[in-house]
This record gives structure tokens, C-alpha cells and sequence, in this order.
């Protein structure tokens, strides 16, 4: 870490495949690696990736150059480095981006060859490698961590207001009503509600239950359709029926909205699994919680997240294209999985293995289950990620709306869609 | 001199107004800065009910802020230095000389004053890119040599503008009897003008250095990892899992100490430099 | 300024007429370096349809010659439309923090130009909003604006004007937010520049107008503000294109994408550019920025500026 305060030369440090990389072959080899944010910080995910790293030279003799990226700067980071085709070597991705990079062209494709070098795609759990890219290319990244939704309950808080878990949305939004009390500044349920991710993810979960896809089958946007604006409203209904604290329209880094729950501020949290880092973290012990399906509304599809994550891939301009495919292989290899799932709190990407992030059987059983059966795929459109931007925003100026006392109506939310659907129309 | 008393009473507003406008987040910046976590993170207090110096402490490894002080120093000064010394010919010929051209040259550098930053971002960007692409290396596309050509957009119009002002104030019976004498030109503007505008050239270094120090749209993309300035390095307080608020205020303290004290007690140039720049 | 200066020496004129094209050439390279070429490239760029499809490779990306200037300018279209609503919103912006920025370091100057005890000790409190780097006081305005823990809220609510539970950095209030957080900054640098101003009148002006019988105030209104019309002509246009071109305030009081209230000209272009990789038509709204200023400014100076000033 010190290195880069060390070397205050003109140049930035880095540099993998830009120029500075290109030192032979064999020992000498040293990958930059750009890791996405997965532990309560960006210290921890250092802490976690170090030894491995470590472990990594030992096996091969390849160094690793690890840079660590929070979730506000990443894709903006990626498509910089893109543009400016000085990136890392291997760097995670948010699979909902990777259609959107493959598309960019800047991505080593995983052909036949390359998905040998790394064991094959056999060894994949497949709804995780159809991530990778849009459907018939080779795909530009590889699942590292599986992620889903689930909806996190504190037991306490439900076994003192007499409550059970809810199975339907209706039954959740009572149960949010009863363990509201302003006064106490509890909630009922947790809100990341200034973060364009969560709000877009939320939109498409909820659209898919009414039925709604955002992209029509030729890939063109349809943001407007009953079920989408049935899907939003769900989720900005959470605020508008005040069962949210209003503040969390601020949230927006990420660990604020697990924190409210973690400290009791909040009965509910919808998130991905590895929120459990940031839940332990902030003091709450893995027992103190649940973890449902998120439900769907009476009659509607039983849909409670996408198939969420984590991938990997390989700057196509790199000069170490072999010791990038040994990495992406060492990390993507069973040993590996069971060590970093935990930390991370992930889900293993390769088929077969037993989820170990949690050590409460009931939440891995849990999860489980949701990506085996009501985990959907993501739309696998080149404009995936202007898609995120766009209606993620767009979702969340209308939870600041409801926030400060005005609760968005159909045609408000639909109107806000439009805009969003409009501003798309430019980039092919 | 006799003052009325509703030019009295005006001024007792004024500055009673204005004080509380000043100070009121002056002192919030001071005393959150050595208040513990879990206290700014609840109900705001005027006077912390517990004190600690624990922030000034945590901001240093919390985000590496030094890496940051650094880079921004060097940039700063760096760009400082360079329009500067750019500026002081220039100015001067602008000042003293009669020539073809001049008038396209001034109204040139007057008008690119005005240009908005966000124009030449996205140029700037797409040129450093590939000239890096074609040189193979990484010579201005996230670097601190990068960064100091950007802020020379900004810093060298305003200064050859002032500097060409200062100059004009300076007699030019002084040039005369030093060339009488036997000086060159550069010998003059170095021996005998540049002294006498000391004031101006001090503002001019002053300003640029300050504009540089606080710049943040160009940082916000042309600097990696390693070459982050205090500008956009100070944000990543929020985006760790708690928003360190008294950190951010410490932080915030400690960076603008030094250019605030500086700049206070070169005032009384920044006063004269300024306007005779600005205003003849 | 007249011609050069008049020395006789050895060396000749063809030296002489050389000399000003010298000292000005690192001036000129750098000129084109850092402000002619780009503005090409981005003249160019606003013509190419630079999205993220093309980013590895600008190179491919196709000519959509005024394609892009089209979608900014029809204001029929939701994309035109925020473009012309984030052109409102910055117009009012300016007026708002120019005008009071203007009144507040006009008075404080006023005030702080004739002697009277502390008048050293609050010149220098007055200026340091100015001198601390502007993320600094940004992020602390930041913090007194936020909803449960912040100033703002809490000395409204003790002094009964709200529950102390209003949004500052979310909704329509974000627009005020960042009004008052520009003026906190601009308004010493009106100050600055006026004082200096009042300090190049010369004494014996007002002498002979107390001698007249002259009071305060009708010296300030018959000597003072005329006699500072050319700072203020210089002053007021340079505060106008710093507000007008603002990005630090929204972007740090509220990121990369402000609350439609905050949207102001700046952070609307680098939102379309960075957030939505779109280079071609970012640049584009940038020239329509340019032309809009150049437009403004001219007219400004043609209007006030009779005598002609430097360049």
C-alpha cells in the first residue's frame, strides 16, 4: 500500500496493461487487479484479498497489484479506463454492467480457449455464468461472487409486535405499519434510498412480480408499461406510507441502510446477502436475524431477486493475458470460493458447492433457495447500464418527492419513466 | 469625521449580519471537528460536550490524506510556478510593446477566461488519452503532469491578465533609465520591473495557487488512484461505511489552514495586486 | 499605452519589433496547447456521436453532423427540455447569487472603509470564507444542511419556524441550499475587490465634499458608487461567469446527479457526459454554453464598457 505514496513520480501507478506492464515473461510478471468494494471497507477487502494474493505469488510467481474500488466510483472508473485503454488487468465488474462493457469491445472475450485455461464452463453454476454477456457471444466476464436479495428481518422486533415473517407484500406492508413508531425513530423497514443501484434493482425486481420487463424482445426500452409503474410505486410506496425513515432518501453509499437495521432502527432490510457483512460489522449478531424470500403481491409472480454478483474480467489489451487467465482461474477455483465467500459473504459461483457465508443455517438455506428458484435473469441489453442510471435516478427523485410529502401518483411515476426512457434514445 | 446615526446604525447591521453569516460555519467546521462520532452523529450541539482530538488523529488513516496533501502540493505549486513565470513575460510585452497582433492576443486570453471548464474537460480527456495511446506510456491521462497542464487552463489567462494590469502601474521612466544604463530587455524586467511589481507577481502566485488547491471538476477525472488531490480525495470520508463527519471536518480544517493563513497575511498585496490587475 | 519604449540602442528595430513576439511565445504555444486545440476537439467531438458503444474507440465513432445540437435545442423533447429547464435554473442561480453577493460586499465594504475600532480584526474574518479552499467550506455547509443532525434544522426548530424536519438537500429546498452556500463563498470576493476599489479614491474628493457640506450618505451615493463603476463593471462579469460556470457547489453539496432544483448548467453537461457516456452530446451542450456566454458578455461589455478597456 505504501508503494504508491513511495513512488511520487509524474505517472500514476496504474498502469497494468498501459505500458509499464510489459515486463517479459516468467517470474517477472506482476497484474494490476481492480477489486470491487465487498467487506464493510475498502481496509477489509485488503485485509481479505492480501493472503490470498500472497498465496497466489507463492503458487505461480505472477505478483498482484491489488486497488480496491468503492461502489459510487467503479463503473465510472471501468469506462474511464475503457476509453482511455489503460485499465488494470483483471478487474470485477457488477455483472448487470458486463452486456454493457461487452459491448464497449475493451473486454478480453472468454472463447473456448480462454475458458479451458481457466477449467472450463462446466465448472460454472450456470444461471451465475449466463451473467457473462448477451446470449450467443462469447461471453466478456465470469462470475467471481453470487449475490441475491432477501428480505432481513429482526426477530426480536417481530416477536415483540406478535409477528410472523410476511409472505405476501400486502402482509409486509402491514407488518412495516405496525413496527413503525416515529417517535422511537423505528421503522419498519430499511431504505438505501439516494442510491441510483438499489432503486433501479428494486424497480425491475418489482416490475418483474407484475410481469413487466424494461426491455421489449427486440431489446428496445419499455419503461412505461402498467407493471413497471406498478413495480415502482411498490417500492416508492414504502415511503409515501411513511414506514420508512424519511432521512434514508440520503442514503446512497451503501452500508447506511444495513446500519439502521443493524442498530434496531429498522424491522426490515431488503438486500443482497453479503449485507451481512456490514450487519456484523455494525454489532448485530447473525442469530438477531432472518432472512425471507422478499414477497410478491397476492396473485402476482413469486419473483424475489436477480441472479445479483460479482464478475470477473480481463482488459483485452493486457500484456499478460496468461497470467490474467491463471488468476481468474486461481480465484474462481473451489479452494478459493470456500475462503472468500465467507468474508464476503457470497454465494459460490461454482456448481455444486455448499453456500459456508453464514454460519446460520437457516439464512443459507434461505438464500439458497431464492437463486434456485425465484432468482430471475437480468435484462442482457448493450444499454444495461444507462438503463441503471437513468431509472435508477429517476426512482430516486421520486422517493425524495414522497419523502418530503408528496406521494407520487401512477402518472407522476409514469411520467418520470418516460423521461428516463427518453434520455436513453440517443446512445445506440 | 461626523457620521450620522442611521450610517451607524447600517453599520452595526452589516456587520453584525455578516459576522454571524461567517463565523456560524466557521464554527461548526472547529467544533465538530474534535467532537467524538457517535456526537455528531446525534443531535446537533453548539459546544461539544465531549472533547477529543481522536479525528486529527483517524483522518490520516482513514483515506491517505497525506498522498493526497502531497499530490495537490505538487500540482498547485508546480502550475503555480509555471503560468507564473509564463505570465510575467507575457504581461510585460503586453504592457509595454505596441505590436501587431497584441489586440488578438489580449482579447484571446481575456475570452478564454470566461470559457466553462466543462468544455475543455471532455477535449482534454479524449486528447490525453491518446496521446498516451500513441506514446505507449502514461504521460498525462491520470498524472500529476497531466493535471498541472489542465490547471494552466484557468490559472495563465488570469495570469497575464493581472500581471499585464500590475505592470501598466509601473512607471515606464523606470524601464528608460535602466535601458539608458545599458540593460537588456530581459535584464530590465528582471532587475528593475519585476522588483517593483512584487506585489502583483505575489497575488498573481497567490491566486493561482489557491484556485488550483479548491479545483475539482478537472481532479474529479483526471486524476487515478495514486495522483487523487485533496479536492476529491477529502469525499471518500462519506463513502467509507459511516459518514465520518467529524473526520470530514477535521480534514477539511487541516487542509485549509495553511492556504487561509497564507492568504491572510499576504492581504494587504492580494488587495493592491488584485485591483490594480482588475481594475486599470 | 502608447508605443514602446523609446531607447536608442544598438541592435536596430527589426530586434526591437521581435522582442514583444518572444517574451509572448511560451504564452502563445501554451494558448494553443491548452485552450485553441482542445476547443477544436471539442467542436469536433459535438459532431461525432462519441457514447459509450465507442468509447474504446473513438476513432469508429460515426458523424451525426448537428444531430446532437438538434436534441439539445428542441424543447419539445424531455431531453431538450431539461437542458432549457437547467438553463432557467442556472439563470435564476446567477441573478440570485451575483445580486446578493454584490449588496453584501457592497455594504461591508461601505462599512469597512471608514475607521472605527475591530475594523482589522473583521477585514480578515469577512475574507476567509474566500481563502478556504471551496470543498472545505462546501462540505461543512454540507453537514449544517443535514436533515437529522444538522444546524440548519435545529435552529429552526428552537426558534419555532419548522418542526426541524425539512430536507435541505433534496426537493425544491436544494435549490436555496446551494444559493446560500455560493453566496457564503462569493460574496468576500465582491468585497475584496470593492474595498480595494474605495481605497484608490482618492481623500481629497471627500474632503471637498464635506467642506460642501456633503453627508455620509449623499457622498456614498454622489462620489463612492460613481467612482467605482469600473470595479464593479469587471467585478460583476466576473462574478457572473463564475457562477454561471459553478460545478464545485451542486457537485459537492450533492454529487454527480443534483436534485432536478440544482441542476445547474455545469453538472447537467458532466451528468450527460460522464453518468450517461455521452461525449458527442455533452460537447455539444458545451458549445451552446460558449456561444451563450460569449453572446452575454458581449452585449455586457458593448452596453456598460463605452471606453474601451484592455483588449
Amino acid at each position: 500500500m505504501l508503494a504508491g505514496t513511495a513512488a511520487c513520480s509524474g505517472s500514476s501507478g496504474s498502469s497494468g496493461s498501459g505500458g509499464s506492464g510489459g515486463t517479459g515473461k516468467g517470474s517477472g510478471v506482476t497484474l494490476t487487479y481492480w477489486a470491487s468494494n465487498q467487506a464493510s471497507s475498502i481496509d477489509g477487502d485488503k485485509k481479505v484479498l492480501g493472503p490470498e494474493l500472497k498465496k497466489f505469488e507463492q503458487q505461480t510467481g505472477i505478483k498482484v497489484n491489488l486497488q480496491v474500488i468503492g461502489w459510487p466510483d467503479l463503473l465510472n472508473k471501468i469506462l474511464a479506463a475503457t476509453s482511455s485503454g489503460k485499465g488494470p488487468d483483471v478487474l470485477n465488474i457488477g455483472n448487470t454492467w458486463a452486456p454493457s462493457l461487452q459491448a464497449t469491445g475493451a473486454f478480453l472475450p472468454f472463447d473456448s480457449s480462454a475458458l479451458t485455461a481457466i477449467g472450463g464452463k462446466s465448472k460454472f453454476v450456470p444461471a451465475s455464468f449466463a451473467t457473462g454477456g448477451v446470449a450467443g457471444k462469447d461471453p466478456t466476464s465470469v462470475p467471481l461472487y453470487s449475490l441475491v436479495y432477501g428480505l432481513y428481518y429482526n426477530k426480536k422486533m417481530f416477536a415483540d409486535a406478535g409477528l410472523k415473517p410476511p409472505t405476501t407484500w400486502e402482509e409486509l406492508q402491514t407488518d412495516a405499519k405496525k413496527l413503525t413508531d416515529p417517535s422511537k425513530g423505528t421503522y419498519g423497514m430499511a431504505m438505501e434510498g439516494g442510491s441510483y443501484t438499489e432503486s433501479v434493482h428494486f424497480a425491475f425486481i418489482f416490475g418483474q412480480q407484475q410481469g413487466a420487463d424494461p426491455f421489449d424482445s427486440s431489446g428496445k426500452p419499455d419503461f412505461t408499461s402498467p407493471g413497471m409503474v406498478a413495480g415502482v410505486k411498490q417500492y416508492v410506496d414504502l415511503m409515501s406510507d411513511k414506514v420508512v425513515n424519511p432521512s434514508s432518501v440520503q442514503y446512497k453509499n451503501g452500508p447506511e441502510a444495513p446500519g439502521d437495521f443493524a442498530k434496531g432502527k429498522a424491522a426490515m432490510l431488503m438486500s443482497q446477502n453479503n449485507a451481512d457483512n456490514t450487519l456484523v460489522a455494525d454489532g448485530m449478531k447473525t442469530s438477531a436475524y432472518g432472512v425471507v424470500a422478499i414477497p410478491a403481491p397476492t396473485g402476482k409472480k413469486d419473483i424475489a431477486s436477480f441472479v445479483a454478483g460479482i464478475n470477473m474480467s480481463i482488459f483485452k489489451n493486457t500484456k499478460n493475458k496468461d497470467a490474467a487467465l491463471k488468476f481468474v482461474k486461481f480465484m474462481t477455483s473451489e479452494a478459493e470460493q470456500k475462503i472468500l465467500d465467507v468474508p464476503f459473504a457470497a454465494l459460490p459461483v461454482v456448481a455444486g458447492m455448499t453456500p459456508n457465508f453464514t454460519t446460520n443455517a437457516d439464512e443459507a438455506k434461505a438464500f439458497q433457495g431464492i437463486l434456485a428458484t425465484r432468482a430471475v435473469p437480468l435484462p442482457l441489453v448493450a444499454n444495461e447500464s444507462q438503463f441503471e442510471t437513468n431509472v435508477g435516478n429517476a426512482v430516486n427523485q421520486l422517493i425524495a418527492q414522497a419523502a418530503t410529502g408528496t406521494p407520487p401518483t401512477d402518472s407522476d411515476i409514469k411520467a418520470a419513466l418516460q423521461q428516463a426512457q427518453d434520455k436513453m434514445t440517443p446512445a445506440g | 469625521m461626523r457620521e450620522p446615526l442611521s450610517f451607524k446604525v447600517f453599520r452595526v447591521v452589516v456587520i453584525t449580519v455578516l459576522s454571524v453569516f461567517v463565523l456560524v460555519p466557521m464554527w461548526v467546521l472547529i467544533t465538530s471537528s474534535v467532537k467524538p462520532l457517535g456526537d455528531v452523529q446525534g443531535k446537533f450541539e453548539w459546544w461539544p460536550s465531549h472533547m477529543t482530538l481522536q479525528p486529527f488523529k483517524d483522518i490520516w488513516s482513514t483515506v491517505p490524506l497525506a498522498k493526497y496533501f502531497l499530490n495537490s502540493l505538487i500540482v498547485c505549486s508546480i502550475s503555480m510556478v509555471l503560468s507564473v513565470i509564463v505570465a510575467v513575460f507575457a504581461g510585460y510585452a503586453v504592457s509595454r510593446w505596441t505590436f501587431r497582433g497584441r489586440q488578438v492576443f489580449t482579447t484571446t486570453i481575456l475570452s478564454t477566461q470566461m470559457f466553462p471548464g466543462i468544455l475543455f474537460l471532455l477535449p482534454l480527456f479524449l486528447i490525453f488519452v491518446n496521446i498516451d495511446k500513441a506514446l505507449g506510456f502514461t504521460l498525462l491521462y491520470q498524472t500529476r503532469f497531466g493535471l498541472v497542464i489542465t490547471y494552466l487552463t484557468f490559472s495563465l489567462p488570469f495570469a497575464i491578465w493581472m500581471l499585464a494590469g500590475y505592470f501598466d502601474g509601473i512607471p515606464r521612466e523606470l524601464d528608460e533609465a535602466a535601458r539608458v544604463d545599458g540593460a537588456s530587455t530581459i535584464g530590465t524586467l528582471l532587475r528593475v520591473v519585476l522588483p517593483a511589481a512584487r506585489p502583483g507577481v505575489i497575488a498573481v502566485a497567490v491566486y493561482s495557487f489557491m484556485t488550483s488547491w479548491g479545483e475539482i471538476l478537472f481532479a474529479s477525472q483526471m486524476t487515478g488512484p495514486n495522483t487523487q488531490t485533496l479536492s476529491i480525495g477529502l469525499q471518500s470520508y462519506s463513502t467509507q461505511i459511516n459518514v465520518y463527519w467529524n473526520q470530514v471536518m477535521a480534514a477539511s480544517l487541516v487542509v485549509s489552514l495553511p492556504i487561509v493563513l497564507v492568504f491572510l497575511l499576504l492581504q494587504r498585496f492580494l488587495v493592491a495586486g488584485l485591483t490594480a490587475g482588475a481594475v486599470k | 499605452m502608447s508605443s514602446g519604449p523609446h531607447v536608442k540602442r544598438a541592435g536596430g528595430r527589426s530586434t526591437r519589433r521581435l522582442t514583444p513576439y518572444l517574451l509572448i511565445a511560451p504564452a502563445i504555444v501554451l494558448e494553443l496547447l491548452i485552450h485553441i486545440v482542445p476547443m477544436l476537439v471539442g467542436v469536433w467531438m459535438s459532431f461525432v456521436g462519441l457514447t459509450q458503444s465507442y468509447i474504446a474507440n473513438w476513432s469508429t465513432a460515426p458523424w451525426e453532423g448537428l444531430s446532437s445540437y438538434r436534441l439539445a435545442l428542441d424543447f419539445s423533447s424531455p431531453i431538450g427540455n431539461s437542458f432549457l429547464h437547467s438553463f432557467e435554473v442556472t439563470c435564476l442561480y446567477t441573478v440570485l447569487v451575483v445580486g446578493i453577493s454584490w449588496t453584501f460586499g457592497m455594504s461591508a465594504a461601505l462599512v469597512l472603509h471608514r475607521n472605527f475600532t475591530g475594523r482589522g480584526f473583521f477585514r480578515t474574518l469577512f475574507l476567509v470564507p474566500y481563502a478556504m479552499p471551496i470543498y472545505a467550506g462546501i462540505m461543512t455547509w454540507s453537514f449544517m444542511l443535514q436533515r437529522d443532525n444538522g444546524l440548519v434544522n435545529h435552529v429552526l426548530k428552537s426558534l419555532g419556524v419548522t418542526n426541524g424536519e425539512s430536507f435541505w438537500l433534496i426537493g425544491s429546498n436544494a435549490f436555496w441550499s446551494m444559493v446560500v452556500v455560493a453566496i457564503w463563498r462569493s460574496w468576500p470576493f465582491a468585497f475584496l475587490m470593492l474595498l480595494a476599489g474605495l481605497q484608490n479614491i482618492p481623500d481629497d474628493v471627500y474632503d471637498a465634499a464635506a467642506v460642501d457640506g456633503a453627508g455620509v450618505w449623499k457622498q456614498i451615493r454622489y462620489i463612492t458608487l460613481p467612482a467605482l463603476r469600473p470595479v464593479n463593471l469587471v467585478m460583476i462579469l466576473m462574478l457572473f461567469l463564475w457562477t454561471f460556470n459553478d460545478f464545485n457547489t451542486p457537485f459537492v453539496l450533492f454529487g454527480a446527479q443534483p436534485p432536478k432544483s440544482a441542476d445547474i448548467i455545469s453538472v447537467h453537461i458532466y451528468g450527460a457526459s460522464f453518468v450517461n457516456w455521452d461525449f458527442g452530446f455533452g460537447s455539444a451542450m458545451s458549445v451552446i454554453l460558449l456561444v451563450f456566454l460569449l453572446v452575454v458578455t458581449g452585449l455586457y461589455l458593448l452596453i456598460f464598457n463605452r471606453r474601451s478597456t484592455r483588449a
